[in-house]
């Protein structure tokens, strides 16, 4: 019995749900793409499922909602300099585009 | 020390003051065994992986003069008399989903003792598994094959979109190839019994990485097919 101290145990009722959930997200977000939503809503609700899929998956299916704090600062924290890279990369991108419209010839 | 009989008590205070006494005090400073720490940090590190590859892909495709292909087209499947969009994807993503609810349950049962149950549901997420990769392979065939996509050029727009595909999907089904192998090794030695004296922690770490595969799915999901 010693890993029942430690060792994540949960009823099975909670992995059964959140599956379904996750196929209901997953068919959500492919019904963006199918009924062809295009612009805003189209970035915004493909986004919104994303989290919610993927933060659905790290809680409970890793189960990190029942971590202690200091695992979800070791893994959360560092993902700030992800996001520092994204904005970067996202001025650059623009700024190349930019550059490539000025100077390519098509 | 013993990792496999942890004792916990001293991990009882919650929030940001559980936090510093875990850190501060004179003990290890997180409450699980070696190889699942490990395991979250190699995760953490594999993120960053998958974040740079994605972060390139939207770089390149930001700065891509030439249109980007239609993803919802290039991936089209004629199936049943319908033209279906990104149906092949779907399912995929489908498949890879119910593959990480059966390796949850599979952890669930390894720490009730239940070798016969935890062993037919990692059996179960490694088929999974292998199907999802097959499927990918018919997708990349199709798409080298039929459609003409090189990692240098393709016939539809944009030379990026072949080489940031190749590059992000082949990635990611090489953790899947990888997650398989892994998932049968371990299954097999939950059937022989070879954890019993040690514990099942072996099967919740072996989760926590089929987890984060379907985790990058999600992202790669989002990001390359429907954006």
């Amino acid at each position: 019995m010693s890993e029942a101290a430690t060792g994540q145990q949960h009823p099975i009722g909670i992995y059964l749900k959140i599956w379904a959930l996750l196929f209901v997200l997953s068919t959500f977000s492919y019904l963006v793409d199918f009924y062809h939503l295009q612009g805003f809503w189209r970035w915004s609700l493909i986004l919104l499922f994303m989290f919610l899929k993927a933060g659905f998956i790290v809680a409970i299916f890793m189960h990190l909602s029942w971590e202690r704090l200091s695992l979800k600062y070791v893994l959360m924290l560092p993902l700030i300099a992800i996001l520092v890279l994204i904005s970067l990369m996202a001025i650059e991108g623009d700024h190349t585009y930019f550059t490539r419209e000025l100077f390519f010839d098509n | 020390m013993d990792t496999s009989k942890p004792d916990n008590s001293g991990y009882t205070e919650p929030g940001v003051s559980g936090m510093v006494a875990d850190w501060a005090a004179d003990k290890q400073a997180f409450d699980m065994p070696w190889g699942k720490l490990m395991m979250w940090i190699f995760l953490l590190s594999d993120t960053f992986i998958f974040s740079i590859f994605l972060t390139g892909y939207m770089n390149v495709r930001l700065s891509a003069t030439d249109n980007w292909p239609n993803p919802s087209e290039v991936f089209a499947l004629e199936m049943f008399g319908h033209h279906l969009p990104l149906i092949l994807i779907a399912i995929m993503t489908f498949v890879l989903i119910t593959s990480s609810g059966t390796m949850a349950m599979a952890v669930n049962f390894a720490y009730r003792r239940d070798r016969r149950k935890t062993v037919l549901l990692m059996a179960a997420t490694a088929v999974l598994g292998a199907s999802f990769v097959g499927m990918q392979a018919f997708e990349w065939t199709k798409l080298i094959v039929d459609e003409g996509v090189r990692p240098w050029s393709n016939p539809m727009g944009a030379a990026q979109f072949g080489s940031t595909f190749f590059m992000i999907t082949g990635f990611h089904g090489m953790h899947v190839t990888a997650g398989v192998i892994y998932l049968s090794i371990v299954a097999r030695r939950v059937a022989r019994g070879d954890y019993e004296q040690k514990g099942y922690a072996i099967v919740e770490i072996a989760g926590l990485y089929w987890h984060f595969v379907d985790l990058v799915w999600v992202f790669i999901f989002a990001f390359f097919y429907l954006w």
